[in-house]
């Protein structure tokens, strides 16, 4: 923040437009995971009513669709404000992208529209409308509707941070798409994707056993709840362990696209070969390091060479730190990677090829000048190469608490799948209320994956060509800190009807039909 | 129209599903409510295009070209 006051664009301005475009990406992200979580859960369970044919799963099945339906409604259009965000608050950055964006946004809006909003109907209003194969088929296509719906918006965000399939064309200042193949299935946006809605199906676990658990406590419901506990663990263990595996692969992917988030999440100034992972180690919440001067943070807990093997693939592999990547470095395999102030020095070039080829001088060499400085744009913006260093106490413990959890989880669904099938677990209150405070946890978890990636992507809207500085609009620092606390409070608001109307829905519990009360009798 | 024809039986899904929604008609009056606010107030009110109004008399490219040029030069 600070350094965004050497910027002549308002310092606020930046500061308000990335804060309000975090609270509102927050807030969007406190329903999409349940959506997808639960989308999972009550496709499983209906299954389970095709296949028996038992009233029993067709009234869990209606109780589970119940509260997906509660949370899909909070969470419409709630995405929507960030693309009017992107429009007003990032104007030039909008006005770059608009050409890559336009496609997934668009494919987005339209499955979102025909596929969801078609099969949801059916799925809520079809019970006796429709045979039940086209019933079951409905809900597995609205939660397959929302998952592809997630993968156009992740392709989108993995194009930021992986701006492949694109070139720039001075003539229109617009990024252009050369392959959709290129970006639509890049290894960055295929593994967002798949590590995304992996870990959206561990929150939609955790909720499914601790609505379950709820019930046990409170001695209701006994049969839904086991039975959905036992539902929740089974998708939790799938989903941490594809989790698990998802996220060792993003590490690897990021250790290639963006070496100074991975960085960052380390803790690792100086780099080398044979790299320990941190477990954890004293890092200043509160305080940007002097990484510059520190050799490494103190009370480090180590797993020899194990970021080695995350980055590279080989136990003696080569990392580089923060100064590393600020001064330059030549890989043990001889790459060279220029310093900041090469990049910089090439930036410039860039934007000053711009300048003569935007102002009429369009030959050939100007434009070459351009197109080959291009990749190194945005650091043309760049004054102090610390302003290219993220904010490392935040991509560090964010990162700790996201895999710290997920591990968490792991050994959590384990137990809980062990006890719901092996014993009675009606037994065992303390994992009856464990379950319980659990569910925030599932959300944090969630959260700080977002955190780590948008945290760790500073100070680069587009990854190495446009800083936040650059995209921003010329906007009035009041108008936009007044729009944040508009939405503070919109979103607080909404989040508390939903939480009322969840806990309302669990509070009166499914509905019961008369032939599945008479089987239970 | 024949009740067995799919026109009708598509509209019978809907009609019927609206009239009989319960704790439906709470989450419709929610998300139309939302989406006034979201669609008109805040458009309308905190949203303008704001390219398209600071950019009057020249192109958006060129605006965007000079914002960009212009913070770069004044960097």
């Amino acid at each position: 923040m600070i350094l965004n006051q050497l910027l002549d664009i308002s310092a606020a301005t930046i500061d308000w437009s990335r804060a309000q475009f975090a609270l509102t990406a927050i807030y969007h992200w406190l329903f999409v995971p349940l959506t997808l979580g639960l989308a999972i859960v009550m496709g499983i369970m209906e299954t389970c009513y095709y296949r028996t044919k038992k009233p029993f799963w067709r009234d869990v099945s209606r109780f589970w669709q119940n509260l997906f339906g509660v949370n899909f409604a909070m969470g419409i259009a709630t995405g929507i404000i960030l693309e009017f965000e992107f429009g007003t608050n990032w104007s030039n950055y909008s006005w770059l992208v608009g050409d890559i964006f336009g496609a997934p946004l668009a494919i987005e809006g339209i499955i979102a529209f025909f596929m969801e909003a078609t099969f949801v109907a059916v799925m809520f209003f079809g019970w006796k409308k429709v045979s039940p194969g086209f019933h079951l088929a409905s809900t597995w296509l609205t939660g397959i509707g929302a998952t592809i719906s997630a993968w156009w918006i992740l392709v989108a965000n993995a194009w930021m941070q992986y701006p492949v399939g694109q070139t720039f064309n001075p003539d229109t200042m617009r990024f252009e798409m050369t392959s959709f193949w290129d970006v639509a299935l890049s290894p960055f946006a295929v593994d967002k994707f798949f590590h995304t809605v992996t870990s959206s199906w561990i929150v939609g676990a955790v909720f499914t056993v601790a609505v379950g658990c709820w019930y046990l406590l409170k001695k209701r419901e006994q049969k839904l709840a086991i039975e959905s506990i036992k539902i929740g663990s089974v998708v939790g263990i799938v989903a941490s362990l594809l989790a698990a595996f998802t996220g060792d692969n993003s590490g690897y992917l990021v250790s290639k696209v963006q070496p100074m988030k991975l960085a960052a999440m380390e803790a690792l100034y100086n780099g080398g070969a044979d790299q320990d992972l941190v477990l954890t180690a004293w890092v200043n919440p509160f305080q940007q390091p002097d990484y510059a001067k520190e050799e490494e943070p103190p009370l480090k807990v180590t797993v020899p060479k194990a970021l080695s093997w995350l980055s590279t693939r080989d136990i003696h592999g080569f990392v580089p730190g923060v100064n590393d990547l600020l001064n330059g470095y030549t890989s043990p395999q001889g790459k060279k990677e220029p310093s900041v102030k090469e990049k910089i020095r090439m930036g410039k070039k860039a934007i000053m090829a711009l300048k003569d080829y935007r102002s009429g001088k369009k030959d050939e060499a100007t434009k070459k000048v351009l197109m080959d400085n291009v990749p190194y744009f945005g650091y043309g913006y760049v004054k102090d190469a610390s302003q290219l260093v993220p904010y490392i106490p935040i991509c560090f413990w964010a990162f700790r608490v996201m895999v710290g959890l997920g591990f968490l989880f792991i050994i959590f669904f384990l137990v809980v799948g062990h006890l719901s099938f092996r014993k009675d677990i009606t037994k065992y209150r303390w994992l009856l209320i464990t379950a319980i405070v659990f569910l925030p946890l599932a959300y944090i978890a969630s959260e700080s994956g977002w955190v780590v990636a948008e945290m760790g992507r500073q100070p680069w809207t587009i990854q190495d060509m446009l800083p936040t500085w650059a995209a921003v609009s010329d906007l009035k620092a009041g108008s936009v800190a007044l729009t944040f606390f508009i939405f503070l409070a919109l979103f607080t608001t909404m989040l508390a009807v939903e939480i009322s109307i969840l806990c309302k829905q669990i509070k009166k519990g499914p509905e019961h039909s008369e032939i599945a009360a008479a089987t239970e009798e | 129209m024949k009740k067995n024809s799919f026109l009708y039986r598509v509209f019978d899904l809907y009609y019927d599903g609206f009239t009989h929604m319960t704790i439906g008609k709470t989450l419709w009056a929610i998300i139309l409510i939302k989406l006034f606010i979201i669609f008109v107030i805040l458009k309308i009110f905190f949203f303008p295009d704001f390219l398209r109004e600071k950019s009057k008399g020249c192109g958006q490219d060129v605006y965007v070209t000079n914002q960009l040029i212009q913070r770069a030069t004044n960097n």
